[in-house]
């Protein structure tokens, strides 16, 4: 009996050629079955690009649908809970959540409102199935084109000029969660003032084989500016430094949770802004309607922590003595740019308000000996990381 | 448009009039729309050949709860309330049942018959009780849904431990199995399956069709029975009893949709343009049409949704009607049984043949048969002297792969009357004009998704908590001020009135707390 040769190696994204002649460290993961890489050469010196100069991120991985038809805005202004009929123009994009009917949060993401009556949305997750159920009876078409689409993030402070740089007229005038579309040698090319990290920064798309083009023209825009690749270690810093939520780790999603009470209300992750009871319909308002009246279980809660030893997973209690146990730690790093020890969490109601002083239950290791800390913490409303450069528009050239 | 009422109800099936009977009996101000020209949907008397008339789709009453009756003071006229099945013989040793007393059955098999129907008696009732009550919420702390669960709890522990244990083995199992261990006779065994898949899309060896059988038994205890002047006449009854206590009925209004305002339901408009306004709309119609047509998905969540339209409810049931100069002949069989209702299923595994190419798609060569001649007791029906034929023929898949044109119609039609003329083999002589009713023809003529008996298939997972969908099991929607009230929602259908009835309470028992 013979069998057929099966590759099992992971997908590659259009980028490969590129990231595989910087990777110096061999620190390859699955992302949604694609290469991608933990850091490149070093995981601070990325970090820093993202802070200090300009960070390029392969987000091609990233799933992406396409929504089309005559009642594509009806359709994502049912499935989301923000409002996306009136206030998410075309050229606009959305950071948004979708939920079940019992209002627990499914995923969050990005839905870009490309032109009229076409979205793209981004997120985490696989969402085929959940996608398809809400156009039953509407007009639509859902398309996945995670591999029809490369796109990378740049992020940073000189993000603009290299843009610029690139000859992208008109880019000055973009502003944060705006989007727009740009001809790069004669393919359209997609750029979104978003970003990941909490910093100025675009995120760009464009067909997947024009993606090496796109590279090395960036990255040749990018030279005077410090431009650099960068892996998932330093986004994910820079993005606990923005207080962004992470599937599978600030919450599960609600479609693949088994055990009741493990799943989160957009209520229960700080996301209040994002539901609309304006609108009349959406998917888990009947549900969100009764929790806001009812209260909440849980609370999500960004953490300023005492010292410098990183609180990950870390429970996190009332009491200096560890008495009441009152939630955890879903993501914790130390935070160079802010010099912070930060966390982000999950607590119990009525506890975590912003102000609070809470007790976080810190193990390290030293030289192989474990100690515990009982680390001192306040619950802090703004995100860590905010800087004005952020929202300026236009921004500053560096 | 000034009129606002309390409630408008789409649809005047038996249902539809029950609810709305039982609404305006309560002081509220009610308006019922009836697309067809006359009211009782599938409970409908229609001439379908020149001076012969007939129920055109359900043609016998066996399960009409008598509470409704009760509730409505009616008294209804039957043409004969205790009618027995004559399972057809080709031999002329036909057996006739008539609940537990079976006439040609041998010794062993007449106890047997005995136990299993005093045992499925005692089943049905228990079930009978909770077809009368919406099903309680589960994971919620009402309590009156808690009481309503722990009162099901009890009484079914009350039937004893062995019972019980008994009752839960049967409830999910086929009647296959149950059949073949307690019974020789093929007659009996057949006639006894036909009862459990009558309306479904079920063989004898699907799991659930015990549940089926006791659920046709729990209504009127099995008595079977006919209505003077065909199916309309219990339909006018209601719609009077409707009318007299102030409901408002009006036929050839079909219902474009239902008008949504600010995430509430709050009236209709017709076909016609016509726009009533009322605080709740309350649906006779299946609970597909009414969410994906009436209503639009776009109004409702999308977890919702999906559950609707997975809504399994493809019909299988087709219905043969016959103009005769006269009765046939059948060997070994008096006139007087005409009367009866006859079972053409000689033996259990000839069911099953039967719906073997239903899940492909494709009609039965020899078809399961409930053949009646209702004229022999109502001479309304027919001029003088002559008779007609009522049948319920299956399986005719809904979904049928070359799909439903008048060729598979007349096809169909033709192998029902060549199964019917085994018996009777000077049946086609006697046939003056013929119609045949496949699901797709019952979908367009009574407004029924798929053509489907019960507005979706009566199987556990489609069943009391969870009919028609989990989490709107309480005839309220998730749509405020929506109401479903037909067969599609908790218990099911055939004509009993509990969907009726059960939808009134609850929307009674809603403008109370409100
Ligand atoms: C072939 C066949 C044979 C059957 N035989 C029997 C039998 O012998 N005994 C028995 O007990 N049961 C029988 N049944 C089952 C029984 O007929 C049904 O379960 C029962 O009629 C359901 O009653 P209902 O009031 O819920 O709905 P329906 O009787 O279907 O009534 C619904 C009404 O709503 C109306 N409607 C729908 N949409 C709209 C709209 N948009 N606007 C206005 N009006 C609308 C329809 O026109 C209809 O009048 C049979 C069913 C079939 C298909």
């Amino acid at each position: 009996m013979t069998t057929a040769a099966v590759d099992l190696t992971r997908l590659k994204t259009p980028f490969y050629p590129r990231l595989e002649a910087l990777d110096r460290l061999h620190t390859w993961h699955s992302w949604k079955g694609y290469r991608s890489a933990d850091a490149f050469t070093n995981g601070e010196i990325e970090y820093f690009a993202i802070r200090n100069s300009a960070a390029v991120f392969d987000l091609s991985p990233m799933t992406k649908y396409r929504i089309t038809g005559n009642d594509a805005r009806i359709y994502v202004d049912r499935l989301v809970t923000r409002d996306m009929l009136n206030k998410v123009g075309a050229g606009r994009v959305a950071y948004a959540v979708w939920c079940d009917d019992q209002g627990q949060v499914i995923d969050d993401g990005t839905i870009f409102h490309l032109r009229d009556d076409e979205y793209r949305l981004c997120s985490q997750e696989f969402h085929l199935p959940w996608l398809r159920a809400a156009a039953i009876g509407m007009n639509v078409d859902i398309r996945e084109e995670t591999a029809d689409y490369a796109a990378l993030a740049l992020q940073g402070p000189n993000s603009y000029s290299i843009l610029k740089n690139l000859g992208l007229s008109g880019i000055e005038n973009l502003k944060l969660f705006g989007l727009r579309h740009f001809d790069f040698a004669g393919t359209e090319l997609m750029v979104s003032r978003t970003g990941f990290t909490g910093d100025l920064g675009y995120e760009l798309w464009i067909d997947a084989d024009k993606a090496l083009p796109l590279w090395d023209a960036l990255f040749e825009a990018g030279k005077l500016h410090g431009i650099r690749a960068i892996g998932t270690h330093a986004l994910e810093q820079s993005r606990i430094e923005a207080g962004y939520l992470a599937a599978y780790v600030e919450f599960l999603p609600a479609n693949e949770t088994v055990r009741t009470g493990r799943t989160r209300s957009p209520f229960e992750l700080g996301l209040d802004w994002l539901v609309d009871f304006k609108k009349p319909n959406f998917n888990g308002r009947r549900a969100l309607a009764a929790e806001k009246r009812e209260g909440s279980t849980w609370r999500f809660v960004k953490l300023d922590i005492e010292g410098n030893k990183t609180a990950s997973s870390a429970y996190i209690y009332a009491d200096k003595r560890a008495k009441k146990n009152i939630g955890f730690v879903t993501s914790a790093t130390w935070s160079p740019v802010c010099k912070k020890n930060i966390a982000l969490g999950t607590v119990r109601m009525p506890h975590g308000k912003v102000g609070e002083t809470v007790y976080v239950e810190v193990y390290y290791q030293r030289e192989m000996h474990w100690s515990r800390m009982m680390a001192k913490a306040e619950v802090v409303s703004k995100p860590f990381w905010d800087p004005p450069r952020r929202r300026a528009t236009p921004p500053g050239l560096f | 448009m000034s009129d606002r009422y309390d409630a408008i109800i789409v649809g005047a099936g038996h249902n539809g009039m029950i609810c709305g009977a039982l609404l305006a009996k309560a002081g509220k101000q009610v308006l019922i729309l009836e697309a067809a020209m006359q009211v009782g949907g599938a409970a409908v008397t229609r001439e379908f050949a020149a001076g012969y008339s007939v129920s055109a789709c359900a043609h016998l009453l066996y399960q009409l709860q008598p509470q409704v009756l009760k509730d409505l003071n009616l008294n209804l006229d039957y043409a004969a309330d205790d009618i027995a099945a004559i399972a057809l013989s080709t031999t002329g040793d036909h057996l006739r049942i008539r609940g537990n007393h079976t006439e040609g059955l041998s010794e062993d098999d007449a106890v047997e018959l005995r136990s299993f129907h005093a045992r499925m008696t005692r089943y049905a009732n228990l079930l009978n009780k909770y077809l009368n009550k919406a099903p309680p919420r589960l994971g919620v702390r009402n309590r009156r849904d808690l009481t309503t669960l722990a009162q099901l709890g009890f009484d079914v522990r009350k039937l004893g431990r062995k019972d019980m244990r008994e009752f839960l083995r049967l409830i999910g199992m086929n009647i296959f199995d149950e059949l073949e261990e307690r019974f020789d006779n093929p007659l009996l065994k057949g006639a006894l399956a036909v009862d459990a898949v009558m309306g479904t899309h079920l063989g004898p060896r699907s799991p659930t069709t015990i549940l089926t059988y006791l659920y046709r038994l729990a209504g009127n205890q099995g008595r079977v029975a006919q209505m003077a002047g065909g199916m309309s006449t219990l339909s006018e009854s209601l719609a009077k009893v409707a009318r007299d206590n102030g409901a408002t009925i009006r036929t050839n209004m079909a219902v474009k949709r239902v008008v949504v305002e600010n995430g509430r339901a709050t009236g209709v408009e017709t076909e016609k343009g016509e726009v009533f306004s009322s605080r709740v709309v309350v649906s006779n119609a299946d609970p597909k049409s009414t969410i994906m047509d009436l209503v639009n998905p776009r109004h409702v969540e999308t977890g919702f949704t999906r559950r609707v339209h997975n809504i399994r409810m493809r019909g299988n049931a087709a219905k043969l009607h016959l103009a005769l100069d006269g009765l046939p002949t059948i060997k070994g069989l008096d006139k007087k049984s005409f009367a009866d209702r006859m079972i053409i299923a000689p033996d259990i595994n000839y069911v099953e043949r039967a719906f073997n190419p239903a899940k492909y798609g494709a009609t039965s060569p020899h078809p399961v048969m409930e053949v009646t001649f209702p004229s022999l007791r109502d001479a309304t029906l027919a001029p003088t002297g002559k008779h007609v034929l009522s049948a319920i023929v299956q399986y005719a898949p809904y979904n049928l792969k070359e799909g439903w044109d008048d060729a598979a119609r007349d096809a169909f039609k033709q192998t029902a009357i060549d199964t019917i003329t085994t018996y009777a083999p000077d049946l086609p002589e006697r046939i003056n004009d013929s119609e045949l009713l496949t699901p797709a023809d019952i979908e367009s003529e009574f407004r029924i998704t798929g053509g489907h008996w019960h507005h979706g298939e009566l199987t556990l997972d489609q069943f009391m908590f969870v009919r028609p969908v989990a989490g709107a099991a309480q005839y309220e929607m998730p749509l405020e001020g929506l109401f479903l009230c037909g067969a599609g929602s908790h218990p099911g259908g055939g004509l009993n009135g509990a969907a009726g009835r059960n939808a009134a309470i609850a929307i009674l028992r809603r403008e109370k707390a409100a």
